[in-house]
């Protein structure tokens, strides 16, 4: 798999609808969280089901993990299909909503799985269902955003003529969705599935144990099996919950996603001939068997059975157009805005009216230790990482065998890894605001390998050969032929690892070690913390001020960076 | 002309918004009428508008004025009795030749065994026999757009709409189809009544349509309608054949007379006035190997189109531009199906690069307003130096957005080969500065 990630920027820099957009997101999370106060009281303490360190049950933990993965997934395809066709269907609407979705890309949302608990609980109070929702709403943020991006570009980009194609047989709207546009959306929309998957693993080991003010929950799961180890100060379990992940980890990229990508590839309208299509022995296995075939025979039916039961629009469409749209969408963003300035009201008149002009100048302070921490581990990365991406990527043996193993990495919940780190630096009495970082880019480094990789691979041959030919080399040789050549494909890798550090902070600047709490002085840590504490007013503060950050960062530095490097650098 | 008419056209016209709110007008006042039995051309360079009124007709679009009908009721939307074959086949790459085809009639809700019985016979009509699983990228090019073809014909339709459908094939490829595709028409054993077939290549029009439309750009419009009485199957070397070729270059070459004097005739080949004139994509390197071309034996000067055509194996689309081109730069004349030299193109040709760029520079400083335009800029600023945003803005008061970018990178590329002025990629700037 050497194809890059994409990245689904507007093009604008930064618009009013920017502006507008971030306020209302932020708002929403303050909103929630402002919400939950009052219901917050009275949850008591969930009767869940009593975990075990026996490796033994591992299986089970693995197998709900899994099943909460799954939900996620589904719940992220019908927000995207519905969301992204929303925004490419209607231009006033996508006005507001795309802007929105890049800023909840951005949101470090992680800071924020307390609220959703709180909130999921008291929809289905005292049971497990509602603590489930949550962790499930938790992986469906990591990964929602990213995938309706990618299909609302892919909406944007069908080629007039297969759209007109569709319209000239006069497909109905819904056999244009199913039979053009979802085919279209869908290897970018696999291929970002598949990314995000990474996210979501993060999330569900840090979903599922959580500790809000009073309230615990541990869901049965790889997540909670291993806070359960960190709390008995058990390695040995710690161990063998790593390997399982690993094992689930694996499955998941044998069994569902590399079927996946090789089956999508026929979705590809423009088939390079150079490319070698991808292969996938479960997916030759799945094309032999019969059970699959009418599986798939039978959701081709539901969609044909669909479309035709689905009424015909008769009259000409134009007469039932000319009026609709516009009014439902003046409709439907009147009442939007309508919410959103009740919902500023509310927050300006709780939240933000509380905080001093101390405590903002505190946040910001730790934010800014944050930010060197980030800066620092993406530039120290990218000094190891990159040469030896290229080192690799020039060789097509060891690109092979090295490729998959990063991907794995990048997708593998670093977080899993934390207690050790924690573990030795209890131990041997370090300096947790240094010895801490590390872990905030443990699990992100890889993008900035596999991406670089990937770019060295794909650099021509005939480039290579004229540099061997002209005889350059050493330092000449990295600045003018490799360094640029990799460029936009280090870029790409760069902006995804310094955005899952930030996520990172939350859960790497402050953990513990049984009793034992090892603290490190950022953003990240102030959240935990305000987390932990049960501090609504403070989380909502942190989380501001973390995606401020971020979308200050990606609009200012990372967004022209890339353009730049698209432009420049690009061999096409 | 007895029979019923398929489709009426009436003074049809087509604008679009400008960026500046004015309206940009692509087609205008259109008359056509098809009637059963016969197959019309529409003959034209790009941005003339042909496809822009194909697609009115296929109900792609509504026109702005003017009004279509068909069989008697007017056009509102795609309707069912007319299909269309694509120029890049518009396949959908997900779906096998079979699904492919049978796509039209599913829309219709058709049952099963009647799709099935259908799309059978279109797929064996066209000779695709055995590649009803294959995917559209197993399939060579030909094969592609037969299944195109096997797709429109399917539902049926009284009218077949095709754009520029050869134009993506190599010319073996092309000549195949053309000929299944009359030798089924003449034997009536297709299911259409009628055809309209867009088209850049004047032999292909010439070979296959009972009457042709010859369209003038700016705005696109009917320069005139000629009708081909040849016996079917026709023969490019018949001697009445190439007549009739030549005799559409002439027309294609007619100047409009316009009462705004010399300079506006000749900018008028390309959209828009001044330095809002619109563009083309020709590259130095283009005009001068078609001055050099015109210059050498055996035309010493002055070569017929049609011949020249044949012999830089240009199409019109390709060959047109250039000439207008050097048209513009008053390095050539066009007039009567011929292109001639002037004393400048003559000067340009017999020279060495140093003195070629320096005749460049003269012809573009004179008679493109835009070059002269962004030259005045720098030199009457101290720092000489412009911001390429500048005259972006400025561009789009006359034309949209990607004519602009496309209208202001072919003046970097003339004013770079001129050396008049020099412009930095990277900062998006124009500057006097030359690195030599």
């Amino acid at each position: 798999m050497t194809r890059p990630q994409s990245f689904g920027f507007i093009r604008d820099y930064v618009t009013r609808w920017d502006a507008l957009a971030l306020l209302v997101v932020l708002c929403l999370l303050a909103f929630l969280a402002e919400a939950n106060r009052g219901l917050f009281a009275p949850l008591s303490q969930l009767d869940a089901v009593p975990l075990s360190l026996d490796p033994w049950q591992l299986p089970q933990y693995a197998a709900r993990t899994t099943l909460r993965m799954f939900a996620a997934l589904g719940l992220s395809l019908a927000f995207t299909l519905s969301y992204a066709t929303w925004a490419a269907k209607s231009e006033r609407a996508g006005k507001l909503l795309i802007p929105m979705l890049d800023i909840l890309q951005s949101v470090p949302i992680l800071g924020f799985i307390s609220i959703t608990y709180v909130f999921f609980m008291s929809l289905v109070p005292g049971r497990v269902l509602g603590a489930e929702f949550a962790a499930i709403f938790a992986i469906f943020t990591s990964q929602a955003w990213n995938m309706a991006f990618s299909f609302y570009q892919s909406l944007r980009t069908i080629p007039a003529e297969l759209s007109e194609a569709a319209r000239s047989f006069r497909l109905t709207p819904w056999m244009r969705f199913w039979q053009l546009e979802v085919p279209f959306g869908m290897p970018a929309l696999i291929w970002n599935m598949m990314m995000s998957m990474s996210g979501g693993w993060f999330f569900v080991v840090a979903s599922e144990a959580i500790s809000v003010g009073n309230t615990h929950v541990a869901l049965p799961g790889v997540g909670s099996y291993i806070a359960l180890a960190i709390e008995q100060r058990n390695l040995k379990a710690i161990g063998w919950a790593i390997a399982t992940m690993a094992l689930v980890i694996l499955a998941y990229d044998q069994l569902l996603f590399r079927p996946l990508v090789a089956w999508v590839d026929r979705f590809r309208v423009e088939q390079e001939p150079g490319d070698e299509p991808p292969e996938s022995w479960v997916l030759t296995m799945m094309r032999r068997s019969r059970l699959i075939s009418a599986l798939t025979a039978l959701f081709y039916a539901l969609v044909r059975w669909t479309s035709w039961a689905l009424p015909v629009v008769t009259a000409p469409a134009k007469v039932a157009r000319s009026v609709d749209p516009r009014l439902r969408d003046r409709v439907l963003l009147t009442l939007l805005l309508t919410a959103i300035a009740f919902i500023v009201y509310q927050v300006a008149h709780t939240a933000v009216v509380q905080t001093s002009g101390a405590e903002l100048r505190e946040v910001v302070m730790l934010a800014l230790l944050t930010m060197a921490r980030v800066v620092v581990l993406i530039a120290l990365a990218s000094l190891l990482w990159v040469p030896v991406g290229v080192w690799i990527g020039l060789r097509p043996r060891a690109a092979q065998v090295v490729q998959p193993i990063a991907q794995f990495l990048a997708a593998f919940p670093a977080n899993l890894l934390f207690p050790m780190a924690v573990y030795l630096i209890v131990r041997w009495q370090l300096n947790p605001d240094i010895w801490l970082s590390p872990l905030m880019i443990l699990g992100t480094q890889w993008y900035i390998l596999f991406n670089v990789i990937a770019g060295a691979a794909a650099m021509p041959a005939e480039l290579r050969h004229a540099a061997r030919n002209l005889r350059i080399s050493g330092w000449l040789w990295w600045r003018k032929v490799a360094l640029p050549a990799v460029m936009p494909y280090y870029v790409t890798g760069a902006i995804t690892a310094s955005g899952g550090s930030w996520n990172a902070a939350i859960v790497a600047e402050l953990a513990s070690w049984g009793s034992k709490q090892v603290r490190a002085h950022g953003l990240g840590s102030y959240i935990a913390e305000a987390t932990l504490a049960g501090n609504y007013h403070r989380i909502v503060l942190g989380i501001a001020t973390m995606s401020l950050f971020v979308v200050a960062i990606n609009r200012v530095f990372w967004r022209p960076l890339y353009y730049y490097a698209e432009r420049r650098f690009r061999l096409s | 002309m007895n029979a019923p008419a398929l489709l009426q056209v009436n003074e049809v016209s087509k604008s679009f918004p400008k960026p500046d709110g004015h309206e940009l007008l692509v087609l205008q006042g259109v008359n056509l009428q098809l009637v059963e039995g016969q197959i019309v051309g529409l003959l034209g360079r790009s941005g003339s508008g042909k496809s822009t009124l194909l697609r009115l007709i296929a109900g792609l679009a509504d026109p702005s004025g003017g009004e279509l009908q068909y069989l008697g009721r007017p056009v509102s939307g795609p309707a069912a009795g007319i299909s269309m074959v694509f120029q890049s086949f518009a396949l959908f790459p997900w779906l096998t030749v079979f699904e492919n085809v049978a796509l039209g009639l599913e829309a219709q809700r058709l049952p099963r065994g009647e799709i099935r019985t259908r799309t059978l016979a279109a797929i064996d009509l066209i000779g695709l026999d055995g590649f009803e699983s294959a995917y559209p990228r197993e399939l060579s090019g030909g094969m592609r757009q037969r299944v195109g073809f096997a797709r429109a014909l399917v539902v049926h339709p009284n009218i077949l709409l095709m754009d520029e459908p050869f134009s993506a094939l190599d010319i073996l490829t092309a000549e195949t189809l053309r000929t299944d595709f009359l030798d089924l028409w003449s034997e009536g054993r297709m299911p259409i009544k009628g055809v309209i077939l867009v088209t850049h290549n004047i032999e292909e029009a010439v070979l296959m349509c009972d009457r042709i439309l010859v369209f003038g750009s700016n705005p696109g419009r009917v320069l005139s309608e000629i009708a081909v009485t040849l016996p079917q199957p026709r023969d490019r070397l018949d001697p009445a054949f190439r007549e009739l070729v030549e005799r559409i270059y002439v027309e294609m070459t007619a100047r409009t007379s316009t009462p705004s004097g010399a300079a506006s005739a000749r900018t008028e080949l390309f959209p828009g006035l001044g330095i809002g004139t619109m563009l083309p994509r020709v590259s130095s390197n283009e005009l001068a190997g078609l001055l050099e071309a015109v210059a050498a034996a055996p035309f010493s000067g002055k070569a017929d189109l049609p011949k020249i055509a044949s012999d830089l194996q240009m199409e019109i689309d390709e060959l047109f531009p250039v000439a207008e081109t050097l048209q513009m730069l008053r390095f050539a004349e066009l007039e009567g199906g011929d292109i001639k030299l002037t004393e400048a193109g003559t000067a340009f040709a017999s020279s060495a690069p140093d003195e070629r760029k320096r005749v460049f520079a003269r012809q573009l400083l004179n008679f493109v307003p835009l070059a002269a335009h962004v030259r005045r800029v720098l030199d009457e600023r101290t720092s000489h130096i412009a911001r390429r945003s500048r005259f972006i803005d400025e561009l789009e008061d006359f034309m949209s957005e990607d004519s602009a970018e496309q209208t202001l990178s072919v003046i970097v590329s003339w004013g770079r080969y001129a050396e008049i002025f020099a412009y930095e990629d990277e900062n998006e700037r124009f500057t006097l500065e030359n690195p030599a």
